[in-house]
């Protein structure tokens, strides 16, 4: 009986990794139409792109990481926050988004403190 | 054959290190994309058509006239950089206007505005405010006022701003004033500039050479005088139609220059403000921030 056990989950275990790599070579394809869109200034369809590229795969970062550049592009800085961190989230070393969000984070910081200087009735 | 045999180890090595390089820059394909970030005004001005810089309560140093920079510098910007037609009229004496206020007794004050109302209508609403200030104070016969902007500045810190401050909420006046220019989007407040002095230690950077001529940049630190100015603005946006305050911001700025350097005060003002500009500018149209991103494959 274990060993009926032990050989389901071992042959579960081996169709999962192909599953799993079509999954990001899915995402992939989404991720390389998304970037070539975007270069041509087509933000919202590279927007679909990314996000089913993310829909796919969520693990995928680099589609994360693309996927709030282009929410930043569009002035949608909280959607593009929770992108950006997730793909930090799922890959904290990579160099590349993490200066992109440095970068994000300069204006991000710089609208919010202004909202918290102001005051509307002085 | 010790020697080759390092020889043989160290080639190992560095050809590992290349493959590792080549291996890492082939799996990660990325892009670089400029993007423009549109950043939302903070005040919804589509109610406005019309834009009055009207005056700022200016005090500080008197090398620079706070109101009058002000209110030209604004008004440039806003016919450059908004969608708002810019009104080209006098810059309100809001210290007279604030001194009035103190003085005169509601009812006058009142009585003043209603008269004040007349006389703008017969000239169309183009008449210069200085010179309307002026003769307020003639016919009432008040006592000297404190404060003759153009003779000595009354206002030499942020406190000495306090007891102006009241105008901004004086709906009667901002309404009149709103009603005079068709209810524009008003904008006023106060502007401090300061000189500010400030000596300690600072680091900066040296060139050495050593024995062999090689040049080197060392941080050190040493004791230096410095001075500069200080620019504390605040800026108050007043809805024509009602004469209420919607919105105010305070900003504050400065700069410091080595003490032998001369700098003058006109040419610092600008810097500051060229500073503040764009947060100005942002709280009554969209901006777009121009950048650069990675996408990555």
């Amino acid at each position: 009986m274990p060993i009926r056990t032990l050989t389901i989950l071992l042959l579960l275990g081996a169709s999962a990794a192909p599953l799993a790599a079509d999954a990001r070579d899915d995402a992939k394809k989404q991720v390389q139409f998304g970037i070539a869109v975007a270069q041509r200034g087509l933000w919202r369809e590279a927007i679909y792109r990314w996000e089913r590229a993310v829909q796919i795969d969520p693990k995928y970062a680099e589609a994360l990481n693309d996927l709030a550049i282009a929410y930043e592009h569009e002035g949608d800085l909280e959607k593009a926050r929770v992108a950006y961190e997730k793909a930090l989230e799922l890959e904290p070393n990579n160099a590349l988004i993490k200066q992109n969000y440095e970068l994000f984070k300069e204006i991000n910081d710089r609208t919010t403190r202004k909202d918290s200087q102001d005051n509307q009735n002085p | 054959m010790t020697g080759r045999l390092a020889r043989i180890a160290r080639t190992t090595r560095i050809l590992s290190s290349v493959a590792a390089i080549l291996l890492i820059a082939g799996c990660t394909n990325y892009y670089e994309i400029p993007i423009e970030t549109p950043i939302k005004p903070k005040l919804d001005v589509s109610a406005f058509q019309r834009v009055l810089v009207a005056g700022f309560i200016a005090g500080g140093t008197d090398d620079v006239d706070g109101n009058l920079e002000t209110t030209r510098l604004l008004r440039s910007q806003l016919r450059t950089k908004s969608d708002l037609r810019v009104i080209d009229t006098d810059v309100l004496p809001l210290m007279e206007v604030a001194n009035e206020d103190k003085g005169a007794p509601q009812e006058a004050k009142a009585e003043s505005a209603k008269t004040d109302g007349k006389t703008d209508g017969a000239t169309d609403g183009k008449e210069g405010k200085e010179g309307k200030g002026e003769s307020k104070a003639e016919t009432r016969g008040e006592a000297p006022q404190p404060s003759s902007p153009e003779k000595a500045p009354v206002i030499k810190d942020a406190k000495d701003l306090e007891p102006y401050e009241h105008v901004f909420a004086d709906v009667e006046y901002w309404k009149k004033i709103g009603e005079e220019y068709q209810n524009p989007l008003i904008v006023t407040g106060t502007v401090m500039f300061t000189p500010h002095q400030r000596s300690g230690i600072v680091q900066r950077e040296e060139e050495v050479y050593d024995s062999f001529g090689r040049r080197r940049v060392v941080p050190v630190r040493t004791y230096m005088e410095r001075k500069g100015y200080i620019l504390q603005p605040k800026f108050v946006f007043i809805d024509g139609r009602t004469g209420t305050v919607m919105h105010s911001e305070n900003f504050r700025e400065e700069v410091l220059y080595n003490a032998n350097q001369s700098t003058p005060a006109l040419s610092s003002y600008f810097e500051l403000m060229d500073r503040l500009i764009p947060s100005f500018l942002s709280t009554l149209s969209s901006q777009k921030i121009k950048g650069t991103r990675v996408l990555l494959e």
